[in-house]
């Protein structure tokens, strides 16, 4: 279930059809101008204005166009999106359906993770309710030329397939590796044809903003990160969960929110995100400040921080794709530097030039992940520097 | 009919050349695009990519996942550059320009990411560039000498980690020196239709492998080495014979015997640093006699000798099939010269086999008369002689070691010698070939014709047989059809081409196809219709026209060839390769071939000599068939 401490949660006051129907009151171009209005950005992470992608997805020319849903929820300490769809599954297809009709789409696919293969039955009896509902299918609530479906599709445990080029390739059959960008999938997307991927909560987000409107969805959030945003918290906290949270609150304020207070590090935006050291829990999470698809691990004072970065040095050593140079030799030696930091064997100048490693696989990788693989080891090594440094070579006892 | 040369490519969107089509005249408004790259402005077609903008300027990007030939795979990114405005570095070779951008191809950030990059490939490269048969023409090696690597910042592998590959009698295959660039797959999977290699598993642990990690021998490989001249690094070789061959030279006993194929002539030289398009055809006969070779022939003899038994079969198969209604006769007939085609064909079309010629290729027809007429003639033990053959190819080793491949009652071939292998050979008897004098081919083997030597470029068998086809058939010269009998319908580098000759006269029917056939009445007013096409990708294209009831079903005689260009862009060849160095090759062939007296397959008198004096009873006779003909074997591509 998802908790909201500071008013009633949102989702649950939103009636099945409310924002379609709000949505079929416009005129497709008119629909995204509302959500260019709510200042909506991308909600898996990278923050990018829904309303941009489908205004370009809208222009781009092509037989048919189609709306993907980012259901790949892979990210480590991130379970909000799986918590939307068991609770609020029609919101998201109400989304889907919102952007179909905007961009002029047909066919709606869910990629889903593999590991949620038992939420498909309940998805698809939803799907079902709907159609019966005539809010999927032909002539969608009798608006005339309006026929939409959407299918379920199964990803199968990679995580790079929840990078929007690598799932489309894998929606195609082929191996998940992301592709070239530009062109970008709004114009060359699923088949070729231009697609739009959302997230699963940005589509709910699109449903509610529909429903209630751009000025309420504005009256919320920072100036540059409007709206609210559901936070995966977990780690050494009381009370770990979903929660609904507007953008902008501080580190320190959700903290308390979930009694972690005492936290000596928080992870935000999962093993791709950021270690925030305690002296910064002032700031915001925001896009403009500590950027985050939802994922907060609270590391309390206890946690030994060079651990951690190896924890998430071993995910990516084992999810990078393998296509890119930097990422697929670049996160293999900075677990190897670790394991020689752990034994303390790893020289100042080795680790600096790991730190720049660390900088060109930022700059060179050729998708989000190689980008932000390196993120969580270098703020680490930045903010706790002298905890990962002088451990002695253990001695076989 | 759908167009045969439109890119059917199965290579995932993310590997294809992703550029914008539509826009060709450039002076429409906004197919433009201004570019600013290290400070200098230039205008660009909309959709080039930055790598060939900086290219048109003589701005030098690295590169290693990139080939001309191939699509886009963006994922060495040794070719990073800075582009103002983004946040990331953009891989050059799959960046399209499309609005203004300025560019930057050496900062810092630019030199710091391509050290990394290079840093990370040698550490997992394992091999001694002294051990290495790319030493000297490794793009990885380069790169590390441009980019100042002066030490193995993050290790370099001390032991080998893959067993090496060398089932084949092909190709090997060396793990251990892989960057994992995927050349090899893109050139397998896009340029050959074949598939055999993809890369399996993740991360680091990635490695490019067969199906079910199989040796390569017992996969659907056809041989045709293209992924060894694509491969930067020395991953990829094909299989060396030379220590036997220069064992088989220095062991008096025996009689060793060397045919030339004729694309090795018009590449040898870029291995000794010359530009690509200069033939060394006479010079290189002289290096192999100082090699200590006992004679020099050239396989351009067989060529011709191909054309004759080859275009007999046709002039049969269409009797067969016009005159005497005879059903079950197998047109359009495909051509066998090329060893990658036939398996090619063994694997995936076995079913169409009937349709292959039966003549074997130059290179076997060549091992077979030498053990039996040139053995007898000069009174040799024919278990003396060593033939070796060199080809452009690196199929043309298996093909020497097909079980079948021995009806002289020896092994035909012993060794297939490619153009790389020759050249070091050369090097390592301290040979200068380009300034070596020139000598002659030695007799009787050594008398060829023009056709014979344009077998090298693809289209060249096609013309070779309408030349001769033409002037047996109509009675009539071929230049009277064609200026300087240059058959130019069938050439060219595109993919898949048609060609129609339509037959308006006959002529009498020549003494040596008397007793097949008794006129050409029946061919009077027929039109010839004739394919070429290149590379397996589009043989595939073909075969599926054939198969579909398409315009190449009606066709009556095919040319496939294996290798993109045909057998100058051989696996067996110099590398590098890209469509400009083969188009130098192709013409230095057609330069060849312009500069003989005789043309014609049908006028060489050594092939005359051979029928008079040998093969007495004639093109498709007893001893032609036991000696000059095969049979071929339906693979299928389902690996048990």
């Amino acid at each position: 279930m998802i908790t909201s401490k500071c008013s009633k949660l949102t989702f649950s006051e939103i009636k099945t059809g409310s924002g379609l129907q709000a949505a079929l009151k416009n005129k497709p171009a008119e629909v995204i101008s509302i959500l260019a209005d709510s200042g909506m950005k991308g909600r898996g992470g990278a923050g990018f204005p829904t309303s941009t992608k489908w205004r370009f997805a809208a222009a781009a020319k092509g037989e048919e166009k189609f709306v993907v849903c980012n259901a790949d929820e892979g990210e480590p300490g991130t379970f909000k999106d799986r918590v939307l769809l068991c609770d609020f599954a029609d919101l998201v297809f109400e989304g889907m359906t919102i952007g179909a009709y905007a961009i002029g789409a047909k066919t709606g696919i869910i990629y889903l993770r593999g590991e949620y293969t038992y939420l498909v039955n309940q998805l698809e009896s939803v799907l079902a309710k709907r159609r019966q509902a005539n809010l999927l299918g032909n002539k969608i609530c009798g608006k005339e030329g309006f026929d939409f479906d959407i299918q379920i599709r199964m990803g199968s445990g990679a995580y790079v397939c929840g990078e929007e080029t690598a799932l489309i390739e894998s929606l195609e059959g082929q191996r998940g590796e992301p592709r070239n960008r530009p062109p970008f999938p709004v114009d060359t997307g699923f088949m070729g044809r231009p697609t739009i991927v959302n997230n699963v909560e940005t589509l709910a987000w699109v449903t509610a903003i529909l429903a209630k409107g751009a000025a309420w969805f504005k009256s919320v959030g920072t100036e540059k990160s409007t709206g609210l945003k559901l936070f995966s918290v977990s780690g050494d906290c009381a009370e770990p969960g979903v929660y609904e949270f507007p953008m902008g609150i501080t580190i320190a304020q959700l903290l308390k929110e979930v009694k972690g207070e005492g936290a000596k590090a928080v992870q935000v935006g999962g093993a791709s995100g950021h270690c925030v050291a305690a002296k910064d829990f002032k700031r915001a999470l925001a896009f403009e400040d500590v950027a985050t698809g939802g994922s907060i691990i609270i590391f309390g004072p206890n946690r030994d921080m060079l651990h951690v970065a190896k924890n998430f040095m071993e995910f990516f050593v084992e999810e990078s794709c393998g296509q890119c140079t930097p990422c697929r030799e670049g996160n293999h030696k900075i677990l190897e530097g670790i394991e020689k930091l752990e034994a303390g064997t790893c020289s100042m100048a080795y680790l600096d030039e790991l730190c720049k490693l660390g900088e060109t696989m930022q700059l060179a990788s050729k998708c989000g992940l190689g980008q932000s693989s390196a993120n969580a080891f270098l703020s680490i090594v930045a903010n706790f520097k002298d905890e990962i440094l002088g451990r002695t070579e253990k001695v076989a006892v | 009919m759908a167009n045969l040369n439109e890119d059917v490519s199965r290579a995932p969107k993310s590997m294809r050349a992703q550029t914008i089509t539509g826009i060709t005249d450039t002076t429409d408004i906004g197919a433009t695009v201004r570019v600013e790259i290290d400070g200098k402005e230039l205008k660009v077609p909309i959709g080039t990519t930055i790598l060939e903008a900086a290219r048109s300027i003589g701005v030098r990007i690295p590169t290693l996942c990139y080939h001309e030939d191939l699509c886009i795979a963006g994922v060495c990114r040794i070719c990073v550059v800075e582009v103002e405005g983004q946040r990331t570095l953009q891989a050059s070779c799959a960046y399209p320009i499309t609005s203004p951008i300025k560019v930057k191809t050496y900062s810092s950030k630019v030199r710091k990411a391509r050290r990394h990059i290079l840093d990370l490939l040698l550490s997992k490269h394992y091999g001694e560039c002294y051990s290495c048969f790319r030493n000297n023409n490794c793009e990885l090696q380069s790169l590390a000498k441009e980019y100042g690597v002066d030490q193995f910042r993050f290790g370099h592998p001390e032991k080998p980690l893959h067993e090496v590959d060398a089932s084949s009698y092909s190709v090997i295959r060396d793990m251990n020196k892989c960057i994992l660039c995927r050349r090899c797959v893109r050139t397998c999977i896009d340029v050959q239709e074949v598939g055999v290699l993809e890369a399996v598993g993740r991360s680091d642990k990635t490695k490019i492998e067969t199906f079910a990690s199989k040796p390569l021998s017992e996969v659907i490989c056809i041989n045709c080495g293209q992924c060894i001249n694509r491969c930067p690094t020395g991953a990829l070789r094909a299989n060396d014979p030379t220590d036997d061959v220069w064992a088989a030279i220095d062991n008096p006993a025996k009689h060793v015997v060397i045919q030339t194929a004729p694309a090795p002539r018009a590449g040898i030289g870029e291995c000794f640093g010359l530009e690509p398009g200069r033939a060394l055809t006479f010079e290189m006969n002289t290096a192999l006699r100082r090699c200590g070779f006992d004679k020099v022939f050239d396989t351009n003899f067989t060529a011709d000798l191909t054309i004759i038994e080859e275009g007999t079969e046709l002039i049969l198969r269409l009797y067969k099939a016009l005159v005497k209604k005879d059903t079950s006769i197998a047109l359009p007939q495909f051509t066998s010269c090329s060893p990658g085609w036939i398996k090619y064909i063994e694997h995936f079309y076995p079913e169409m086999l009937k349709h292959v010629s039966s003549a074997k290729s130059p290179q076997q027809m060549f091992g077979a008369v030498i053990k039996t007429y040139y053995a007898k003639k000069n009174n040799i033990d024919p278990k003396d002689i060593v033939t070796v053959a060199l080809m452009p190819c690196s199929a043309k080793k298996f093909e020497c070691n097909r079980p079948e491949m021995c009806d002289s009652g020896f092994k035909d071939i012993d060794y297939g010698l490619t153009t790389r292998e020759l050249a070091q050979m050369i090097s390592e008897a301290g040979i200068d070939l380009p300034n070596l004098e020139k000598s002659d081919f030695d007799d009787p083997f050594g008398t060829a014709t023009g056709s014979g030597v344009i077998f090298a470029a693809t289209g060249g068998v096609m013309e070779a047989a309408i030349r001769t086809v033409v002037e047996l058939v109509c009675g009539i010269k071929v230049e009277n059809l064609f200026d300087h009998a240059d058959v130019i319908p069938v050439r060219g580098f595109e993919g898949v081409r048609y060609a129609e000759l339509p037959i308006k006269q006959v002529g009498p029917v020549p003494d040596i196809l008397k007793h097949l056939v008794p006129n050409w009445d029946w061919l009077k007013g027929a039109t010839l219709k004739v394919g070429v096409c290149h590379g397996t990708a589009n043989a595939k294209k073909v075969l599926d026209d054939i198969k579909a009831g398409g315009k190449f079903s009606e066709c009556h005689f095919i040319e496939f060839m294996a290798c993109p260009g045909g057998c100058l862009g051989g696996g067996g060849q110099p590398i590098p390769t890209n469509p400009e160095i083969r188009k130098k090759r192709a013409k230095a062939i057609y330069g060849e071939d312009a500069h003989y007296e005789i043309r014609k397959s049908h006028e060489n008198p050594a092939v005359l000599e051979l029928y008079s004096q040998f093969l007495t009873d004639g093109p498709c006779g007893h001893l032609s068939h036991k000696l000059l003909h095969t049979d071929y074997t339906p693979r299928g591509k389902y690996i048990a």
